[in-house]
């Protein structure tokens, strides 16, 4: 019987009412009295030297309160970036400066040059347009490859070379991987381009800066997925605002997927701003500006080489990757194609031996950072592609192939540094063969050519890490962050319960799934609990919610925190009871003296706390609220098995998605109506990778896919219904409620799929030459191939 | 400036507006209704779907001006005046049809009109009807389902296979 309350219990969204009858509160919905609207002049060439700005006539214009350029910033910091790489070699990455405004160069197509602030949007418009700027366009550096020549044009002047690291892991393994290869039976080698994409919340970035002159403390409104995160890089290392005087606010959040993590100039600006002109300052994204301002996700170019032996198991594995860093490095955007990339290599099979390179490179495009998976993704497609090549080749069932290889004890050791804790795939696999009704395939390809149509199934495996962590190893890989979170537990007199979460929710659906966490461990009514997030004045200091986090770690610091009112809630009852503290049992809301009908309710404990009359003054302080931080000691691992059915029309090469299967194992679920929903979210965003989406530059470095007209985003008709499983459960075992997160497996699952079962479309029809094509599998491109 | 006044639901407003101001931003800004979204810049989100005189429109592609005399209703006006969600939205609620909630209010606009325009819409007719509405949080399976469900329709079989 599925729960209707507590963990495990498909409880409907308490959010949903508001956000269902046109009352959410996302941030540009927040207009301060007062306040100001500014307006960036961005940059319309990839490259160039800024040779004068002249912004006296914009700034006679009516309205205008003020404009800033890049001398503006000089001597503040500019944008930090949060994970120094280490290469090959033993020496740091390089990093270039980031300002805020452009200081001597534009480096990309909407590189900010100026900010205008006035009275209202069209002023602040009218005079960016009135600003002459004289740019001395330069050759851009667009390809990556072409980016490491000898000769080739330096997007930061000051480096030694467009090459930001060259990377290599496990560095000790090249030799051995490098024999391993030489010697093997059969190699399949495979190269292929990870798409560039742009992540796309439906809710453009906005930023509102407000400053008191009473107190000299800044607030700022911003559409983050971790509010302190924006509050200690900016506050710390942009602006030297002291924490005490920063408030950082990310109310309604209309998604993120990666892209809202990051530290952008934007939320500097208005912050700066509103200081020093003493006037709120609001910034609202076109959709437009959010293509050539958000950080893009993505962009990788890989050779991966698969070693097998004479009885196909896999022997060795080596890549090489081309990562695209943009102009300047993002947030986090030097760990993505390494160490969110490199550690899971090995995916879902006993590879004994691997070697991961990677070259960072800087381009004149967008900086490019984590998106929704974040180097997982890049992991699993070369991976999940290469093994179907190599059973193509070989001649072998792909999942056959698959089967054979899969680690099958755990814990397990990887060769690339990290330790799978729990898994089943074979369970999953078992799953997703019935859940796809792989047995009913062939009877639908026959229906399919006898319209004319060609049919093709595909599968893939996926493994993820989630919940980075603990904080000293990835402190020891080169983060500038902790990743642990916190959660504080606030029990009022009457029993209600306020929960301050580090998490952020950006449509993950916290405000109802923890509390079923909390209702479930103190039996009482969801509803007396309620979840605070996204102030940094009212929460205890969290990282925020991306990379699956927030459930595996911050949802582990509530449980630590409730504990914690248990233990003290359980005094106060054996007080009450005049009972043994070690007696007392908590049960639906009730603690009772055990083996006894004696019992206080919950309820009567809480108002005893805070009205402490017939109370262990003398052994406790009145109260109940307690606080957690939590530090993961291991990645969670979720793994899976997805599966794609396609039809393509040979005539057209357009593909359709028939059907669409995924079984995962996520561990324990609290929600699974919402754990369902993110898988079907991400899927759709696998499709779109697959299928559609693609940010293309030309060869000066102009973004020729900057709306909506452009970038091909998945609509309804683009997708099927999807079967999602996820009841084979091996619970993670060392964070208190054994979950895993979910929140980027669908990305990560389902492109390799959606490919694969294209290029078995292909195959059926004799045209075994064609073995791969770069995503997006668009209908031009397939028709290309096929015609090859 | 020009001096306009209309209906938003039920409820008869006035105000003045410039020639280039468009409905969404004579909504959210002069309004302060702010439950109607943008989400783009060239009309294809569909976030802002609103209805105009019986029919939904893309507020962000009509003027303010052009408004003038009309009846709007806007998501604020779809649930019953003591707060009872109308069927569609009790359905997205039901069947996890929003998760950030963004493109919701567009969402519930349009599939309120297509189903007064088609009471029993199948799955293909509903994925037609949603070209001009993106999602990108629920790859759209939870979207579809409800709507579903707001018709009336058994969506228990539905990819339990």
């Amino acid at each position: 019987m599925p729960k209707d309350s507590g963990i495990g219990a498909a409880s409907k969204r308490r959010e949903d009412v508001r956000f269902l009858t046109g009352t959410g509160n996302y941030t540009d919905d927040i207009n301060v009295y007062g306040q100001t609207y500014v307006y960036f002049l961005r940059s319309d060439v990839a490259h160039g030297r800024i040779n004068n700005i002249d912004t006296s006539a914009a700034a006679a214009m009516e309205g205008v309160v003020g404009i800033f350029t890049g001398a503006d910033f000089e001597g503040i910091g500019g944008l930090p970036c949060g994970w120094q790489v280490t290469d090959r070699f033993g020496e740091a990455m390089q990093e270039p400066a980031h300002p805020v405004l452009a200081q001597g160069k534009v480096r990309h197509v909407g590189d900010p040059i100026a900010a205008v602030v006035a009275e209202s949007l069209q002023q602040a418009r009218d005079a960016a347009e009135a600003i002459e700027v004289d740019i001395e366009e330069l050759p851009a550096v667009v390809d990556m490859k072409a980016a490491l020549e000898e000769g080739s044009a330096k997007v930061h002047d000051d480096l030694t070379s467009n090459l930001c690291y060259d990377w290599g892991f496990v560095e000790d393994n090249k030799a051995a991987v490098d024999e391993a290869i030489k010697n093997a039976a059969h190699v399949t080698t495979l190269e292929l381009v990870n798409n560039r994409l742009v992540a796309n919340p439906m809710e453009p970035r906005v930023a509102v800066g407000e400053y008191n002159r009473s107190n000299d403390e800044s607030t700022l409104y911003t559409t983050s997925q971790n509010p302190h995160v924006i509050r200690l890089l900016m506050g710390a290392f942009v602006l030297g605002i002291p924490e005490h005087k920063l408030r950082v606010v990310a109310p309604d959040v209309g998604g993120g997927f990666g892209t809202k993590i990051f530290h952008y100039a934007e939320e500097a600006f208005v912050t700066f701003a509103a200081r020093k002109l003493n006037r709120p300052v609001k910034w609202t994204a076109s959709r437009s500006e959010a293509f050539m301002s958000d950080a893009h996700g993505r962009d990788h170019v890989t050779k991966i080489e698969l070693a097998l032996d004479a009885d196909n198991n896999f022997t060795a594995l080596r890549t090489e990757t081309y990562a695209n860093m943009g102009a300047y490095l993002s947030t986090f955007a030097p760990s993505v194609p390494t160490w969110l990339h490199g550690t899971l290599m090995a995916g879902n099979y006993k590879t004994p031996l691997i070697y991961v390179n990677v070259k960072a490179v800087f381009t004149n495009t967008v900086p490019v950072d984590a998106y929704r998976g974040a180097g997982r993704p890049e992991a699993t497609y070369q991976l999940e592609r290469v093994v179907d090549k190599a059973a193509r080749e070989l001649g072998v069932d792909p999942i056959a192939l698959r089967r054979q290889n899969f680690i099958s004890e755990f814990p397990y050791a990887t060769p690339v540094a990290v330790e799978y804790d729990t898994g089943d795939y074979f369970a999953t696999m078992d799953k997703l063969e019935e859940i796809a009704d792989l047995a009913g395939f062939e009877a639908r390809r026959k229906e399919s050519e006898a319209k004319g149509m060609l049919r093709g199934l595909g599968v893939n495996c996926y493994i993820e890490a989630c919940g980075i962590a603990p904080s000293n190893l990835v402190g020891q890989l080169g983060a500038r962050a902790g990743l642990y979170d916190a959660a504080t537990v606030r029990v009022n007199a009457t029993g209600s319960i306020s929960v301050m979460v580090g998490a952020h929710s950006h449509g993950q659906g916290h405000e109802t799934a923890f509390p079923q966490v909390v209702a479930d461990m103190l039996g009482i009514d969801e509803s007396m609990i309620e979840i605070v997030h996204g102030d940094s004045s009212k929460i205890p200091f969290g990282m925020g919610t991306y990379g699956s986090r927030s459930l595996a770690v911050c949802g582990s610091a509530m449980v630590k925190a409730t504990e914690k009112i248990i233990k003290k809630a359980k005094k106060i009852a054996s007080h009450l009871l005049e009972a043994s503290e070690g007696d007392i049992e908590l049960k639906d809301g009730q603690f009772t003296v055990a083996g006894t009908d004696k019992s206080v309710a919950w309820g009567d404990v809480t108002l005893a706390a805070y009205v402490p009359h017939n109370y262990p003054l003398e052994d406790i302080e009145p109260g109940l609220e307690e606080t957690a931080f939590y530090d993961p000691s291991n990645f969670t691992y979720p793994s899976g098995a997805y599966c794609c059915e396609v039809e393509l029309d040979p005539e057209t090469g357009r593909v359709t998605i028939e059907r669409f299967a995924a079984a995962d194992d996520f561990g324990n679920v609290v929600n699974p109506m919402i754990v369902e929903g993110q898988v079907h979210g991400g899927i759709g965003q696998g499709i779109g990778q697959a299928l559609l989406e693609n940010c293309v530059y030309d060869s000066e470095g102009q973004l020729l896919s900057a709306s909506y007209m452009d970038y091909a985003m998945p609509r309804a008709e683009d997708v099927p219904f999807y079967v999602v499983d996820h009841s084979c459960a091996t619970p993670c075992t060392h964070n208190p409620l054994g979950v895993k997160g979910c929140g980027e497996a669908g990305a990560i699952g389902s492109p390799p799929s959606v490919v694969n079962a294209v290029i078995d479309a292909i195959q059926s029809s004799g045209k075994k030459d064609v073995t791969h094509i770069d995503m997006p599998l668009s209908p031009q491109r397939v028709w290309a191939a096929m015609q090859g | 400036m020009a001096k306009l006044s209309m209906t938003v639901n039920g409820r008869a407003v006035s105000g003045e507006a410039t020639g280039n101001r468009l409905l969404v931003e004579f909504l959210r800004e002069d309004l302060r209704m702010t439950g109607t979204h943008v989400g783009c810049d060239t009309s294809q989100c569909g976030a802002c779907v609103v209805h105009v005189n019986g029919k939904a429109v893309k507020s962000c592609t009509m003027m303010a001006a052009e408004a003038d005399g009309a009846e709007i209703t806007t998501i604020e006006g779809i649930a019953e005046p003591d707060g009872t969600l109308s069927r569609v939205q009790q359905a997205f609620q039901d069947y996890h049809g929003l998760q950030c909630g963004f493109c919701t209010p567009g969402m519930v606009m349009t599939a309120t009109k297509l189903l007064e325009q088609n009471p029993s819409p199948t799955e293909a007719e509903i994925r037609h009807h949603l070209e001009g509405n993106i999602c990108r949080c629920t790859g759209y399976h939870n979207i579809v389902k409800a709507i579903m469900a707001a018709s009336g329709q058994d969506v228990s079989k539905i990819a339990a296979e």
